[in-house]
């Protein structure tokens, strides 16, 4: 196991690092930073001399050694835009974006999980065919649309909740809504399948002729093997909602780094855009990297892989 | 289709009663769709830093919005000692949000701090002009330029606030834009980066101030991204304030008739520019029969009428009319798509050609512009990016043709935009030395008549060379309470100093 635990953990420190060596890259043939920093009444003279001054006249790759070494020790620069320590413009907007993620994927796993085990044990059924229909409107409509129509109904022409923002848990009620419906599809249909699965193995059929309790057989034998791919997914879809969600944030008003990563590509605001890129990759990586673990550990078959 | 979402669906529901708690405990809640880069307003340039400004900071002087006069703001009064020398008599028992009396040591060390370029004040255009200023006793202070700057009070009236001296020295920029003091009608007490700012009434606002005296007790901004969201607060009542709704949203919320629905004019406009002087390279648009017939060929009162709607106005000179120095009595390509053919053929294009067309914004009026040209023969290839991208390759010199805007930061003075785009600049695709020296001696001279003058020389060269299209003003429509009075102004720069429930 601690060989195993070794080796996923190095490459994933490789991957993280390729990830912000490729975007630190393309950062550079996007814009010109230098041009962006000198403001609009700048000459030609100005330009070059902030192109000297922040070094950004250096060869990419001194440029990216730099960069890198600051960063391990949490120096990620100054924002271009704010004028303010990288470092503190993302303590302030990770958390929103970390609470609305872990709300989400709980959202997404109290509603899915449970349809589909409902519907693996009645495959074919009404109730089946009901769980397919939620999922399938979850794939099919738009972030966007679907944030506006729950605002519409919910908070614009019931009031139960306010429009946006995010004062009290009850400003999260329909961001979570919107954000976890939308990984419930793609949850949902796996743990059906799993489910499905796993209900028509020989085992299963032994713990019922052992007299086994329904109950005990379902969670304790059959949902335990079936949820291992799930987990996997479950850790893909945290990853891409603690990257934020742009739509969510900006139409929740949520200011969280989403919202930020998505405002500072369009300022060229590159400090920031690297730094966030980084911290997004390496909490992908590590939720990849804990899944592997946690099937690992569910599943003592994949150890020896 | 995303924008139109709420206004389509929240007509067809049914409305609830709304509270309308701003008006009880005099509060007002408004949305803006941008977080400011600073509180520090020397380096602010959004649109939202500059109405921040007004209500937080004072000028020295304030430019009247109904009249157009300047009027004493902190100063009572000042005079042209020469071209290049200002003085002012300081008002007297004014105090900065913090206590500090203000006087001239303030003005001095505000004005001495912002020339410096190390410092940088940005945009650098609006303090550019400063030379330093030197105190004559407490409350008579110097202003001293580089070289004459005739548009010096419009500046003075606009970006350039004063800073309480000892406090500003004590915390420096980055102080400042924790906790910004000033002078002005509110002082900022919360601010919660991109979420809100919280601004109160300053009790001991000087009586005499041009800016009135303030009679809402609290202003709690918000910072709302998306136009969606505005509109669903603003319906549901959690704001009481909003703006720049577009105009078939406008419609609808007229429809309503729940609020107050109010299009003005704003300061920018929309215009095409040519690569007449080969910075990109070779194209068709050097010669100067090519750029009329664009010009005759874009239908811009249609775009106006169909599009912008409100007070928007089709324009012809590279300014907005209401800006100093703005001669609007220059060669008018009327839409003409048939001249505009010959035009092509006595260049030498008469099957048209192909060329890539950039813009930033409202992609449904440069879709239109592109049918126009189409209609001749042209065929523009559109490349559409974010207005950061789009200005650095345009200062680049990578766009050869683009839709462009500018709103010159509300300075009701041709010396912020035609001076901005033709003085040779890296914004500068006409590098015409007429032009350039005209505006230098626009930008210069102090003498009113000679001033127009030159502006005039400039603005017809440009019109007569076509070095722009210049297409059309902007407006914006504001929808609050119908208990709320509000006046907007066309200087784009709302005042809620001058806004009161009933």
């Amino acid at each position: 196991m601690v060989r195993f635990i070794i080796r996923r953990l190095g490459l994933a420190i490789l991957v993280a690092l390729t990830v912000s060596l490729i975007s630190f890259s393309l950062l550079f043939l996007a814009g010109d930073p230098a041009i962006a920093l000198a403001g609009e009444a700048a000459t030609e003279e100005d330009i070059a001399s902030i192109r000297s001054l922040y070094g950004f006249d250096r060869p990419i790759a001194v440029q990216y050694i730099s960069w890198l070494s600051g960063a391990i020790m949490g120096d990620f620069g100054q924002s271009y835009y704010f004028k303010t320590p990288v470092i503190n413009l993302i303590a302030d907007k990770l958390p929103t974006t970390m609470k609305l993620g872990l709300a989400g994927i709980s959202f997404a796993v109290l509603l899915s999980i449970p349809l589909g085990v409902i519907a693996a044990l009645r495959p074919n059924s009404l109730i089946d065919r009901l769980a397919l229909f939620i999922s399938v409107v979850g794939q099919a409509m738009p972030t966007f649309w679907f944030s506006l129509i729950l605002i519409l109904i919910f908070a614009v022409n019931l009031g139960w909740v306010p429009v946006s923002g995010s004062d009290t848990w009850r400003h999260f009620i329909l961001a979570t809504i919107a954000l976890g419906y939308f990984a419930t599809p793609g949850i949902m249909r796996l743990t059906r399948a799993g489910m499905l699965e796993v209900l028509r193995a020989d085992y299963i059929r032994t713990a019922r002729a052992k007299g086994l309790s329904p109950a005990k057989v379902l969670f304790k034998h059959a949902l335990r093997n079936a949820v291992i791919p799930v987990v996997g997914l479950l850790a893909v879809q945290l990853g891409f909602m603690l990257g934020g969600s742009i739509v969510i944030e900006s139409i929740f008003a949520l200011n969280g780094a989403g919202f930020l990563a998505f405002e500072s590509i369009n300022r060229n605001d590159f400090p920031v855009v690297q730094a966030l890129i980084l911290i997004f990759s390496l909490i992908y990586v590590l939720l990849t990297l804990l899944a592997d673990l946690l099937n690992a550990w569910l599943d003592p078959r994949i150890r020896v892989m | 289709m995303k924008n139109h979402i709420i206004g389509v669906i929240a007509l067809t529901l049914a409305m609830p009663a709304s509270s309308f708690a701003g008006s009880d405990d005099n509060t007002l809640t408004v949305a803006f769709a941008r977080e400011m880069e600073t509180l520090h307003t020397f380096e602010n340039t959004t649109r939202e830093g500059v109405i921040l400004s007004r209500h937080v900071w004072d000028g020295l002087i304030y430019r009247d919005t109904t009249t157009g006069e300047y009027v004493g703001n902190l100063a009572n009064s000042w005079n042209w000692i020469d071209d290049t020398t200002l003085e002012f008599n300081l008002r007297e028992g004014i105090t900065f949000h913090n206590g500090e009396p203000f006087n001239a040591d303030d003005v001095v060390a505000t004005m001495n701090w912002v020339a410096d370029p190390a410092n940088g004040a940005n945009p650098q255009r609006n303090v550019s002009w400063i030379a330093s200023a030197e105190k004559i006793d407490d409350m008579t202070v110097r202003i001293l330029l580089d070289e004459p700057f005739p548009a010096a009070l419009e500046f003075l009236a606009g970006p350039v606030v004063i800073y309480p001296n000892t406090y500003f020295g004590e915390v420096g920029a980055e102080g400042m834009a924790q906790e910004p003091i000033g002078t002005g009608p509110y002082r900022l007490t919360e601010n919660i980066a991109g979420e809100r700012l919280i601004l109160e009434r300053y009790e001991n606002y000087h009586e005499d101030s041009p800016k009135g005296t303030p009679t809402i007790d609290k202003i709690i901004w918000r910072t709302l991204p998306d136009a969606n969201t505005r509109l669903a607060e603003k319906i549901s009542g959690g704001v009481e304030w909003i703006w720049q709704v577009p105009a078939d949203q406008a419609d609808r919320m007229k429809v309503m008739n729940r609020f107050n629905v109010v299009n003005e004019s704003t300061m920018r406009i929309g215009y095409l520019y040519f690569d007449a002087s080969d910075r990109f390279g070779e194209t068709p648009l050097d010669d100067v029969r090519v750029r009329k017939a664009i010009s005759h060929a874009i239908n811009r009162q249609a775009i106006v009428d169909n599009l912008l709607k409100g007070a928007s106005m089709v324009v012809h000179s590279a300014c907005f009319p209401s800006q100093f120095g703005c001669d609007t009595d220059v060669v008018k390509y009327d839409y003409n798509p048939e001249k505009a053919k010959t035009l092509l053929a006595e260049a030498g294009y008469p099957d048209g050609f192909e060329i890539s067309f950039h813009a930033y914004r409202n992609r449904d009026y440069a879709e239109a512009m592109m049918s126009d040209l189409a209609a001749v023969g042209i065929t523009p290839k559109l490349d559409y990016k974010k207005y950061a991208a789009t200005r650095d390759q345009i200062q680049a010199g990578e766009v050869p043709f683009a839709f462009m805007t500018w709103g010159s930061y509300s300075i009701n003075d041709i010396s912020a935009i035609t001076s901005t785009f033709f003085k040779g600049g890296v914004d500068d695709y006409a590098r015409d030395q007429m032009v350039i020296d005209a505006l230098e001696t626009g930008d210069t001279v102090t003498d009113t008549v000679a001033r127009e003058e030159a502006y005039s020389e400039a603005l017809n060269r440009i019109a007569d060379q076509a070095y722009w299209l210049p297409l059309f003003s902007y407006n914006t429509n504001y929808v609050f309470d119908k208990n709320l009075t509000f006046t907007p102004t066309p200087d784009e720069i709302p005042t809620f100093y001058g806004s009161s429930w009933n």
